[in-house]
């Protein structure tokens, strides 16, 4: 029971309009304990959410980019360049932001131990990126395009191919952590967690699109994805600009 | 609540988190335990049937021993900023859904309009089965003054706002998180 009665506090529905899916979403059977079933609270923004940090410092290696090197040999698979601009809700390009990466191999199988998909563990591919943002907000990996893999939510479910993102924005109210997919799919209408997302359009924004302009001739395709940041509390941070 | 168009949807972090986020770069370790203000904050992340969610990852944001977070947004120069103090920290619960950090006690913060919130750390929860990341705060026993004043605290009932008051224990912090059910924790919008 949140609110009692004071001047700001207000409680949001759960299943209040937006992008973002709901939390409770029982097709996706994970939900079922551990979705959070009441009502949120609203609280004003403060310093505390209108801050966050973005590691744009970090010391990010050259090779944390590129999942094809990350190893003695080079991993089986299809080799893709994945590359697009990480923008505020203003539209401003987000510079020296970390993005973190991870994804199955092209067999759809993690390099984890508690995936036990029967589908082999490439020797040459930990599935795991990192880089920062330039100053037009531009990130870029290359990696493998990884495969489909079975999951136990229903009877023959399989994930659409996806690689997970991470992003952290210029507040604490910007933070994402969301998944990349493929264009044409055919497991899209099939999967719970593509479409806990209600909106057609905003589900559209989670799907690269093949970019011939990203393709390096005679070594890897190329998919273009852009990521929108910015929460309920998206005010404008000026950042520091030369200009 | 204006919607702005184009924002990029939430989707879960999925099971393998662990693969990408919590590796070397951000750690549980926002200071050097041997730090005389360290204090140890740990907890279970705790499913709607009691049971400990061992493939998520809690962290936490915060501002610095005086009050001050190392942004840009916060321009209080009469405050100091600590040398090698970011104020993030993260940590899986691999461990039985126990998660656990070593950090200093935040000063208080400002309010919007006037005032100070209580010391406080800000928290986000991920894990297989939220579909965005659910997002809470961290309080302090000791400091009961201060949470009384504080203008998030006053606005929740008593057991509410008992979810997000840590208790002292065993010479540190415990802050278990309940997604759901009996005592579940107060979850935010942002």
């Amino acid at each position: 029971m949140p609110a009692e009665g004071h001047s700001f506090a207000e409680v949001v529905d759960l299943d209040r309009e937006g992008p973002d899916p709901p939390y409770d979403y029982p097709d996706y059977v994970g939900t079922r304990l551990r979705a959070p079933k009441e009502p949120l609270v609203i609280i004003p923004t403060t310093l505390s959410e209108l801050t966050g940090p973005a590691y744009g410092e970090s010391a990010i290696g050259e090779l944390d980019a590129d999942l094809t090197r990350q190893h003695e040999g080079q991993p089986l698979g299809e080799r893709i360049v994945v590359s697009g601009r990480v923008l505020g809700s203003d539209g401003r390009a987000l510079r020296r932001q970390l993005v973190e990466i991870w994804q199955a191999n092209a067999a759809g199988r993690y390099h984890h131990a508690v995936d036990t998909h029967d589908a082999p563990i490439d020797p040459n591919f930990t599935g795991a990126g990192r880089c920062l943002t330039d100053d037009d907000g531009w990130y870029r990996f290359t990696t493998v395009k990884p495969g489909a893999y079975p999951w136990g939510n229903h009877p023959n479910a399989w994930r659409p191919n996806h690689i997970h993102f991470s992003l952290f924005g210029r507040a604490f109210t910007d933070r994402l952590v969301t998944q990349m997919y493929f264009p044409g799919d055919p497991l899209f209408e099939h999967d719970p967690i593509f479409n806990s997302i209600r909106d057609e359009k905003a589900r559209e924004r989670l799907i690269s699109r093949f970019d011939l302009g990203l393709t390096m001739p005679d070594w890897a395709l190329g998919f273009r994805w852009d990521i929108v940041l910015g929460g309920r509390a998206a005010t404008p941070i000026e950042e520091p600009h030369d200009d | 609540m204006t919607e702005i168009p184009g924002l990029t949807p939430s989707q879960t972090v999925g099971p393998y988190l662990a693969i990408g986020l919590t590796r070397d770069l951000i750690t549980p370790r926002l200071v050097d335990p041997a730090d005389p203000r360290a204090i140890r904050l740990h907890g279970t992340l705790l499913d709607g049937a009691g049971e400990p969610v061992p493939d998520g990852m809690v962290e936490i944001w915060q501002a610095n021993a005086a009050g001050r977070y190392a942004h840009a947004a916060d321009d209080r120069a009469e405050l100091p900023l600590e040398d090698g103090f970011l104020g993030f920290g993260r940590s899986g619960t691999v461990d039985g859904g126990h998660f656990e950090f070593v950090t200093v006690k935040p000063g208080c913060v400002p309010w919007p309009g006037g005032g100070l919130q209580a010391p406080h750390l800000e928290v986000s929860v991920f894990a297989r089965g939220l579909l965005k990341h659910a997002v809470t705060r961290v309080y302090f026993p000791d400091e009961a003054e201060a949470n009384a004043a504080d203008p998030v605290l006053a606005t929740l009932g008593e057991e509410a706002r008992a979810t997000l008051v840590a208790v002292a224990e065993d010479g540190g912090l415990r802050f278990d998180i309940r997604l759901q059910g009996p005592g579940h924790t107060t979850f935010f919008a942002v």
